[in-house]
């Protein structure tokens, strides 16, 4: 494979004394290096060391979980530097999104880019979802995984919502209220909750505050963290689901 | 497997204790003990460069949408004017529509809390783990069942008068009942149909009603909840 001069100076690179302190190992070449290139990296070693390769075709996931991830991981790149332009302030938090549309460079993109990913990543992940179902992703040793992934669609679907409000407009505020009243009717503790995610009786300042925290920093920890599990247990419960009938017969006919 | 026999091979995990590693496994267990099937390549390249080509595919969509559409701003909050109508963000509008037609307890939170219950319970239920047809067996019975459930069921949305509950209803009910009176070896939409099992049909339904409430609120809702049409 390595023939252009691309792939010989990365194969010079990944020779130096540097590149292996780092990753750990040269070049991978053999299936040995290769096998070290996904366990013996901290965050590669969610994957497993080989797949089916009947999983790895389109048709078995149309990549909607990866997408969902590399949706997330996008959100979080972009959500970073939105950051640094926000403040989490009645007026303020409405002045910064003028700003990002008049007077920050490529604002309008950025702000773009963050809210089409979050709407994105929702339909990503409800399809994702269904997918699985079809293919009977859910079934055992699967179904701890299938929870996994019901916790990661109310998580998705919760940090979707906090960022809803915090540009502080009108379509912000009334749809959050509209949301939060519906809270209200649970009848034992409905108020209460409402309360506590609220800091008050009213969307205001408070609120704006826990929206900003649960956006910017509990949710994507928490859902960081049960996708690594997600992850993991994919692994663990040995590759994705493959479909009874003709993945496994034409397997079959190929032995 | 096409005797039916009530067990099949697999292997035992002793084998100290069963040295010819056979084991009886009744159906319903884990489908791990069937064994491994299919061919397996290494994660390195071979998953990675298509998780890689799926993240620029990604991106360069997104920067295109982002180019073209832009993310909305309004007026500054303002609490002491309502808009109408007030609407929260698309994919809660499926349950303010429901909210339209059933009192906030049942659309607001007893469904949704039912919803998310039967997600997550039903996966450990081991119904039907081999996926057969709903109607290869039982069929009278199931077909009785199936009618007196779908007509109480449009009973009570009716007495609600849910009507953009009940149009999706009433569409994948025409196809169940369709699909019970297909032959074998008949069209191959007509097939796909006969040989669903009943997981499909429940989650089919679902999807319907969840799409056709979702639409319903973000298009065809305007001032007061009242039916509006988009491009009037
Ligand atoms: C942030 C959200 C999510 C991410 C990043 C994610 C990621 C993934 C990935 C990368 C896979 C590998 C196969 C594939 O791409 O389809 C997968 C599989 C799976 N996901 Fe998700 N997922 C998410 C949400 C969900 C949800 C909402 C569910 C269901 C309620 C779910 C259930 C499953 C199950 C059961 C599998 C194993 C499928 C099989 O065995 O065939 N995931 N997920």
């Amino acid at each position: 494979m390595a023939t252009s001069s691309i792939d010989l100076a990365l194969n010079r690179l990944r020779e130096t004394r540097a590149w292996k302190s780092i990753f750990r190992r040269g070049p991978a070449r053999t299936n040995r290096t290769r096998s070290l290139a996904i366990f013996g990296n901290i965050f590669l070693h969610l994957m497993p060391v080989k797949v089916r390769e009947q999983s790895l075709r389109a048709r078995a996931t149309y990549y909607l979980g990866s997408f969902s991830f590399l949706l997330f991981l996008l959100l979080t790149v972009t959500g970073i530097l939105l950051m640094l332009y926000y403040h989490p302030a009645v007026p303020q938090a409405y002045l910064d999104m003028k700003d990002l549309r008049f007077v920050v460079s490529n604002g309008v993109f950025l702000r773009n880019l963050h809210r089409v990913g979050a709407h994105a990543m929702v339909i990503a992940v409800f399809w994702h979802m269904f997918h699985v179902f079809y293919r009977g992703g859910y079934r055992p040793p699967h179904e701890f995984n299938w929870v996994v992934g019901v916790v990661l669609m109310l998580l998705t679907l919760f940090l979707s919502y906090t960022g809803y409000l915090l540009p502080w407009d009108q379509l912000a505020f009334w749809a959050i209220t509209v949301g939060t009243n519906i809270i209200s009717a649970e009848p034992v503790l409905g108020h209460d909750v409402r309360f506590l995610l609220l800091g008050g009786n009213l969307v205001g300042e408070n609120a704006l505050l826990r929206f900003y925290v649960l956006h910017c920093v509990i949710l994507p920890l928490v859902a960081a963290m049960f996708i690594a599990v997600h992850f993991w247990r994919i692994q663990k419960d040995g590759g994705l689901t493959l479909r009874d009938d003709h993945e496994r017969e034409g397997h079959e006919r190929q032995d | 497997m096409s005797d039916k026999t009530n067990y099949e091979a697999g292997f035992g995990s002793n084998a100290l204790k069963d040295p010819q590693r056979v084991v009886f496994i009744t159906p319903k267990t884990s489908a791990k003990v069937k064994g491994d099937v299919g061919k397996k390549v290494m994660s390195y390249p071979n998953l990675l460069l298509r998780e890689a080509i799926a993240l620029e595919v990604m991106v360069i969509a997104l920067v295109i949408l982002s180019l073209f559409w832009d993310a909305p701003l309004e007026q500054l909050a303002n609490p002491l004017l309502t808009p109408n109508p007030a609407k929260a963000p698309w994919y809660f509008l499926g349950l303010q529509e429901l909210l339209h037609y059933f009192p906030p307890v049942v659309a607001g939170i007893l469904i949704p809390a039912l919803v998310i219950m039967a997600l997550v319970f039903i996966p450990y239920f081991n119904v039907n783990i081999k996926g057969e047809p709903f109607w290869a067996a039982n069929r009278t019975r199931r077909f009785l069942i199936f009618l007196v459930i779908t007509a109480s069921l449009l009973l009570f949305l009716v007495i609600f008068e849910a009507w953009s509950v009940i149009a999706p209803t009433v569409a994948i009910a025409i196809l169940a009942f369709v699909s019970y009176f297909a032959r074998v070896g008949g069209p191959r939409p007509a097939e796909f149909l006969r040989t669903r099992p009943i997981s499909w049909w429940v989650m089919t339904w679902f999807i319907a009603v969840a799409v056709t409430l979702t639409l319903v609120g973000t298009f065809f809702r305007g001032p007061g909840w009242s039916w509006v049409w988009p491009w009037r």
